[in-house]
């Protein structure tokens, strides 16, 4: 499988002086095209922050990050804003959806976004997506009539509208029931299958985790292990 | 564009409640602005309306020309002092030549050629000094509107008769009907029947003016051709100044403006506008402190809203699209809004000219609604600035995080 993203001696280092946190320290990770990979480790242990730095929301103090061949260290602002928008999908513990909005219009949101209107092709998607998720009936509710399981599973379709290579996903199913954990996760292991879309999911549930095909864990803002499941 | 826009919009309608509190807030600013814009501009129209409503606003004479030295130097100089015949009158002998197109002048309401002097009204005992004005019959109320101030009598001069202000009449004891003896400062005396007593409002006119047919006037001064001055009435009398030059170049002869006799209300008039422009000011200064105040709100209570979308790829240009949006709809909405409620409220008011006396000479013609509103908009765009920059600055790590 051929590499996606890369970072190397990664560091980050909140605050300065005696006050400084030095949260990852040198870290190191490789993520292939197609990996489904959980990010396991305390709480405090750097996984968010991780997550923020892949994300292109947050420049690391030191360290190399590569994604598509693009280092993301030396882009600009304008820059990193845009292969997000094209290249990167999220989905949050808390479904953070827009509110005023539908569920189609908030799933079309970032295609809509980056070419400055909703064209008729990405309203098409976004349907397509919200019926994949099981939410079709639900397409023109407001994401307030919409329940807590169902609202991640429009964030998820949202995070796959641009057809994203990479989908961060910090805590996906924390905010929800069993059953609804259940749903998200069967989904994302489906979407990760069908379209070989990459997954990193910041998690503390040892299910979720067992879920996936690779675990990667982080202990004082390093990865202290790598498993890959066979399964 | 159209993306930013639906996001302004839908979260203008989102919260009516407020949002209709906004754009009332900005109505009102505006509706303020309307109303002193009409109020000023009335009274300013009203005062001078009254004030010289009923004079020249342009009038042309003869340039007065000192004549010149003929004796000429034999050796040394010559010491000469020359005084003005101060009893000689100017004489415009060359009027009926540049009448016609004094009058074909755009912009020009009437033209009332005159023969103008001083005499005596003699009745029995009584004598009371007089300015006869000597105007073409038709043309009695063609500068002074004689005809709708008159008292008694009308406005129809023959070559006998006059018409003088209520205030002399009452001097003199006479009324519409008798017969009055007008002597000329040139020693010429007639005897004129009183046709009709007008009453301007005008102290100088109603007690001293007299008006009498050009042919009266002709024989009163031993006038045998030409006139003294022609009297010029405008359509726009702010325009006075801009037709005394054009007419002066036309002519080759003095035209003179009425505001050069009327400094102190021009100086009047201008102090007041000035006032109403600090207070138009003011209401929009509280539109834009309003506008900023309640975007900077919004901005705040949407925070996350702009986090998740600064994260999912919306660049910061886009965020302050929307803000910046919605500032442009709540000062056109509103502003056109304050503008239709100023123009329903101030309709009914009575137009400056026609306004009674201690009534309000609030002229809704002079709302400048359009003003409002164009300067509502730009001042409610610059108002969302702040805001909208604010929204571009926020952090999505920040928000995602709490």
């Amino acid at each position: 499988m051929s590499t996606l993203l890369e970072v190397r001696d990664l560091v980050k280092t909140f605050g300065e002086g005696e006050t400084a946190t030095r949260v990852l320290r040198g870290l190191n990770l490789t993520l292939a095209q197609g990996d489904l990979a959980a990010l396991l480790g305390p709480s405090g242990s750097g996984k968010s922050t991780l997550l923020t730095i892949l994300g292109t929301l947050m420049r690391p103090t030191s360290g190399s990050h590569v994604m598509l061949s693009m280092d993301m260290t030396r882009a600009s602002d304008a820059e990193l804003t845009d292969f997000r928008n094209r290249h990167i999908g999220f989905v949050f513990q808390f479904h953070h959806l827009l509110p005023d909005f539908t569920a189609l219009e908030n799933v079309v949101f970032p295609t809509a976004v980056g070419v400055g209107r909703e064209t008729r092709a990405a309203k098409e998607r976004g349907r397509e997506l919200l019926q994949r998720v099981g939410l079709s009936d639900r397409v023109h509710f407001r994401t307030t009539q919409l329940s807590g399981g169902q609202k991640q599973r429009v964030a998820v379709a949202r995070a796959l509208m641009n057809r994203p290579e990479l989908v961060l996903a910090d805590e996906p199913t924390g905010n929800l029931d069993r059953e609804s954990a259940g749903r998200v996760m069967e989904l994302l292991k489906e979407i990760n299958k069908e379209e070989r879309t990459t997954f990193l999911i910041s998690t503390h549930d040892e299910k979720i985790a067992a879920a996936c095909r690779r675990q990667v864990r982080v202990v004082d803002g390093t990865a202290v292990a790598d498993e890959v499941s066979l399964s | 564009m159209i993306y930013c826009f639906k996001f302004a919009w839908r979260y203008l309608t989102s919260s009516k409640l407020q949002t209709g509190l906004l754009v009332l807030g900005v109505a009102v600013g505006v509706f303020v602005f309307v109303f002193i814009s009409a109020l000023i501009g009335g009274l300013g129209s009203f005062l001078v309306d009254r004030t010289v409503g009923d004079i020249s606003h342009v009038t042309v004479e003869t340039p007065r020309l000192d004549p010149v030295l003929l004796m000429a130097p034999a050796d040394g100089s010559i010491q000469a002092v020359y005084q003005r015949e101060v009893g000689q009158r100017e004489i415009l002998r060359t009027a009926d030549a540049f009448l016609p197109s004094l009058e074909t002048l755009v912009g020009v309401k009437a033209v009332s050629p005159q023969i103008i002097g001083n005499g005596f009204v003699i009745r029995g005992q009584s004598r009371a000094p007089v300015a006869v004005t000597g105007v073409e019959s038709q043309k009695v109320s063609a500068i002074a509107d004689i005809a709708s101030n008159l008292r008694s009598g009308e406005a129809r001069l023959t070559n006998s008769t006059v018409i003088i202000g209520v205030r002399m009449a009452d001097d003199l004891g006479i009324g519409v009907g008798q017969i009055i003896n007008l002597q000329s400062d040139r020693g010429v005396e007639r005897s004129l029947v009183v046709t009709g007593l007008f009453s301007l409002g005008v102290e100088a006119l109603d007690a001293r003016a007299a008006f009498v047919s050009l042919a009266a006037a002709r024989s009163l001064f031993d006038l045998e051709q030409g006139i003294n001055r022609i009297e010029i009435k405008l359509d726009d009398l702010e325009a006075a100044d801009d037709y005394a030059q054009r007419i002066a170049a036309m002519t080759g002869l003095k035209a003179t403006s009425w505001t050069e006799g009327n400094a102190q209300l021009i100086e009047g008039l201008s102090a007041q506008a000035n006032s109403g422009d600090l207070i138009k000011a003011f209401a929009l200064v509280t539109i834009v402190i309003g506008v900023a105040s309640a975007l900077l709100l919004s901005t705040y209570r949407r925070r996350p809203e702009i986090g998740i979308m600064r994260a999912m790829g919306a660049s910061r240009a886009f965020v302050v699209g929307v803000f910046v949006i919605q500032g442009t709809l709540i000062g056109v909405i509103g502003g056109v809004a304050g503008a239709i409620i100023g123009y329903l409220v101030l309709s009914p008011f009575p137009l400056p000219e026609n306004a009674p006396p201690g009534g309000f000479p609030i002229d809704a013609r002079q709302g400048a609604y359009a003003v409002a509103v164009v300067l509502t908009t730009i001042g409610a765009i610059f108002a969302s600035i702040l805001p909208a920059r604010a929204a571009a600055r926020v952090d999505p790590v920040e928000v995602i995080g709490s």
